[in-house]
């Protein structure tokens, strides 16, 4: 048996913030109880983690992560990506399906699900394809994808173009109750944009896409939701207009949930000065109004979900003339210290902020995580809000190192990861 | 060195002094050309490499014939016949180069920034021949430099930009030198092409061809780009010409002694009609010769020691 | 310690100087036909057009002048501490078969007018050279001798000479200084 004392349990979830301690056994929760006198605890108990002063809560939850594998391994494995997210203080992740082959099938979905069992160390969710191969031309066998695990339906990395498609999709999955989650983007609007479409782009002389290209598809795939009462999720919202589309539509009753990643509360378009291509990203840095509007949208729950959009690329891809750059950058290492820095800003309560790493995305995938219950796999994160480090990207778990964060002073940390009772991480790092 | 950098990049990097420096020195380099033995032995053993991403006579030409000029030893590499057609990375076919020793690289791209990835990785000194939409340092300093030899001085002078804003580095970084060497700027063209925010960069935006032109000193007509991608931002040559080009008649709204420029090479009956190309107020051939005389100046002050 | 400094040349000096230098081109160059002088930026320029003057004045002939910016001839731009700014040549005459008077205020390595005769044969073939300077301080590293010379001072090489004049200094002297 596994204890876990004298920290401040954090469940929002079951809208628990005291101090209590938790018994784990055989890798699930037995019990949350309020702290015991020293040394009167069960006889059973063969290891005790005193985390006192620091923060208890459910298993982080990242719903959107490129683990590269199968096809890109050279980028990232699901072993390193999981051990990249385990360093970070996630239990659990959702991988897309844009690997090479394209999870439009069973057969990529059982291999993933049997890689991340023999060799991921944290839990893996995979996201299947809309279209075959991403094309944007037929639906998927979205039956038999859900049958092999697929938690959600997604083209992520590009829009489903025909909007006709787009309907017939969310309407097919409505069949088997999955989760559509939409990557809004007008493939025509941002030809050849590498960055946002403001002052710097115009600056710079770089093509810029407009916030427009993002908003169009965010209010069409909005209406497709309604129209069709497909559950909707909208990945990585980044600008002012689409945070508050997603906002109406939600007054509205839509059934629309949405996302946002750490890059897009943490920098805007003036960094791209440098022409660093570790800020190149898609959908792109935006400009400091958007910024603002993504941390109000953070605040009032237009966006429930904080996610990473992890996406590791080599040098071969990073390496290069800005043009010619692939967009992604790696989060799962630096969300929690990022996203810490919004309660110290006041935007979120800290139960607020967990809330959008735990009970939130779990709400949304249906997945029973995210929350401390008696019963359930004992999926732990605890995090030490004090510990003041310099981002080192030489120090990663992550086979990768597109990074824009490099030397950043930030506060907080998951000190442990626990994933169905095992400690993944502990104070010295992963143990696997 | 004089100048602050060991490389020329941008318009933006420089200083009001380091500019009028430079200009100084293209006075003094000017001559040169008009010598029957157009050399001068002051950079005798240096070695520039024109390293050229995107096809361009003019331009490398100039550098070219520069570099001979004072003496250096130049060799041009245009990457059709090279082994970026074999995959090597911008970065790798510099680090081959620097292997060579060169003192000097010129560097075209069609990419903004890519210049910068050569002077932050290689000792040598780069120069910045056009990145993307950028900037295009040198063809600002001739323009400055002509501009000066016309008028005496640029400060107070008024200077409108037409054409397509949004894609060109030469609006950019005239914008940048005009500015900094205190004369107003005024821009024009379709609204396609018109960048977003471009005030910001210290311009004002006329909302028409005549208020344009009216009262400037100096009209600098942007080439027209024509590859397919433009398609979406103006119908036909025909209505462009129409609408946004320079002729005769239109030249009547603008002071009797306005000075005509264009960085090349010109669309003939597009943005500029033959006639107003080759009139008499037309500067674009003295942009080249100056071309010359810029460069001349930008290499000795940059590796003329 | 204060340096030393003399004053080995005052205005008067310097007068009598130019115009003895001006009656030996004269009478060195018989009809002065074909005669233009050069002089080295920027003092030699200034003593140039005097000695310009003084032949027209005592000769009645024109000798048209240049001007002349050596820094592109150099041979020690890579040593030297900070890169020398360039004024403009302006020679407004064909040099080919003229005679060439080359004017300089201080004659010292020679290593200057080394790089003035290369810079005046860029510019065309003369018919000759010849070399007339205020001041001749010795110390030469390269087989460079002067026609005309104003004063001969011999100095150490650890001396400063500073030659001023009115046009650019407001005052005509040439002083000796110690340089340490």
């Amino acid at each position: 048996m596994l204890l876990i004392k004298n920290g401040r349990v954090i469940d929002p979830f079951n809208n628990i913030d005291d101090y209590l301690d938790i018994l784990i056994d055989k890798g699930r929760i037995v019990e949350i109880r309020q702290g015991r006198e020293e040394g009167k605890e069960e006889s059973r108990v063969t290891q005790i983690i005193d985390v006192r002063g620091k923060l208890v809560v459910p298993g982080l939850i990242d719903m959107h992560v490129h683990l590269r594998e199968p096809g890109h391994e050279y980028k990232e494995t699901i072993k390193t990506g999981c051990r990249a997210a385990a360093s970070g203080g996630f239990s659990s992740i959702a991988c897309m399906p844009n690997t090479n082959p394209v999870n439009d099938n069973q057969s990529v979905t059982k291999y993933i699900l049997d890689k991340a069992k023999s060799e991921g160390c944290v839990n893996v969710f995979p996201i299947g394809a809309i279209t075959k191969g991403l094309e944007g031309e037929f639906l998927t066998e979205m039956s038999e994808l859900k049958n092999a695990g697929v938690v959600a339906v997604s083209d992520d990395g590009k829009s489903v173009r025909n909007s006709e498609l787009m309907r017939r999709g969310m309407e097919y999955a409505k069949n088997f109750d999955l989760l559509v989650i939409c990557h809004c983007e007008d493939s025509d609007l941002t030809v050849g944009g590498v960055m946002n479409e403001g002052f710097t782009s115009t600056r710079l002389g770089l093509k810029g896409i407009p916030n427009a290209a993002e908003e169009t598809v965010v209010a069409r795939d909005i209406i497709l939701a309604e129209l069709t009462g497909c559950r909707v999720h909208i990945a990585h919202v980044s600008t002012e207009g689409s945070v508050r589309i997603v906002r109406e539509a939600k007054s509205r009753g839509v059934k629309v949930t949405a996302e946002t990643a750490p890059h897009y509360f943490s920098l805007s378009e003036e960094a791209l000065e440098s022409f660093d291509t570790n800020l190149k990203v898609n959908p792109p840095l935006r400009s400091v109004k958007d910024v603002e509007a993504v941390k109000e949208g953070l605040k009032d729950g237009t966006l429930d979900v904080i996610a990473t959009d992890h996406a590791p690329h080599s040098s071969l891809e990073k390496d290069v003339e800005f043009d010619y750059a692939s967009s992604g950058l790696i989060g799962l290492e630096t969300a929690l210290p990022l996203a810490l820095q919004l309660v110290k800003e006041k935007v979120l309560s800290l139960s607020g902020l967990i809330s959008k790493f735990t009970a939130n995305p779990a709400k949304i995938l249906d997945i029973s995580k995210g929350s401390l219950i008696p019963g359930n796999d004992a999926d732990i994160t605890i995090i030490d809000l004090s510990l003041n480090k310099k981002v080192d990207i030489n120090q990663f778990k992550t086979r990768s190192r597109n990074a824009p964060f490099n030397g950043w002073e930030l506060e907080g940390e998951a000190l442990y990861t626990i994933v169905k009772g095992k400690v993944i991480k502990d104070i010295n790092g992963l143990v696997v | 060195m004089p100048l602050q950098n060991k490389d020329l990049l941008t318009i933006e990097q420089l200083g009001i002094d380091e500019i009028n420096l430079i200009l100084d020195t293209a006075d003094s380099m000017k001559e040169i050309s008009t010598r029957d033995i157009k050399k001068v032995p002051t950079l005798r053993g240096k070695t520039i490499i024109n390293l050229f991403y995107e096809p361009s006579t003019r331009t490398r030409t100039s550098f070219e014939i520069a570099g001979k000029r004072l003496s250096a030893d130049v060799v041009n590499i245009s990457t059709s016949a090279s082994s970026t057609v074999k995959g090597e990375t911008l970065k790798d076919t510099g680090k081959n180069l620097q292997a060579m020793n060169p003192d000097l690289v010129v560097i075209r791209h069609s990419v903004a920034g890519a210049p910068k990835i050569l002077a932050d990785s290689l000792p040598a000194s780069i120069i910045n021949a056009g990145d993307g939409a950028h900037e295009h340092p040198t063809q600002a300093l001739l323009d400055a430099f002509t501009i000066r030899e016309k008028k005496g001085e640029i400060e107070g002078l008024k200077i409108a930009i037409i054409g397509d804003i949004t894609n060109s580095r030469v609006a950019r970084s005239n914008i940048h030198a005009l500015n900094k060497l205190g004369a107003e700027v005024v821009i024009y063209g379709s609204f396609t092409m018109i960048p977003p925010f471009i005030e910001r960069m210290g311009v004002k935006v006329a909302s028409g061809m005549d208020e344009a032109i009216k009262d400037v000193d100096v009209i600098m007509m942007l080439r027209i780009q024509m590859e397919r991608q433009s398609r979406f931002l103006f119908p036909s040559l025909r209505e462009y010409s129409t609408v946004f080009g320079l002729n005769l008649d239109r030249l009547k709204k603008a002071k009797e002694d306005v000075l005509i420029m264009h960085p090349g090479p010109i669309n003939r009956g597009v943005e500029i009609s033959p006639e107003v190309a080759d009139g008499p107020y037309a500067l674009i051939l003295e942009q080249v010769t100056n071309g010359v005389a810029v460069r001349m100046a930008l290499l000795y002050l940059l590796i003329g020691r | 310690m204060e340096k030393r400094r003399i004053i080995v040349q005052n205005q008067e000096d310097i007068e009598k100087s130019l115009r003895r230098i001006a009656y030996e081109i004269l009478e060195k160059n018989k009809r002065g036909k074909d005669l233009v002088s050069i002089g080295i930026m920027k003092r030699g320029v200034t003593l140039a057009r005097r000695l310009s003057s003084k032949i027209k004045e005592i000769g009645g002939i024109e000798v048209p002048m240049g001007a002349l910016d050596i820094n592109l001839y150099r041979d020690d731009l890579s040593e030297i501490a900070s890169q020398p700014i360039l004024r403009k040549t302006e020679v407004p005459f064909a040099v080919k078969d003229k005679k060439v008077i080359l004017v300089d205020d201080v004659l010292y390595t020679g290593r200057t007018v080394r790089a003035a005769l290369d810079a005046i044969i860029d510019l065309g073939r003369p018919q000759f050279i010849q070399l007339a300077v205020l001041l001749d301080r010795g110390h030469r590293e390269l087989p460079i001798r002067a026609d005309y010379v104003g004063k001969n001072v011999p100095t150490s090489e650890g001396e400063l000479v500073e030659v001023k004049l009115v046009e650019d200094d407001g005052i005509d002297e040439v002083i000796i200084q110690e340089e340490k």
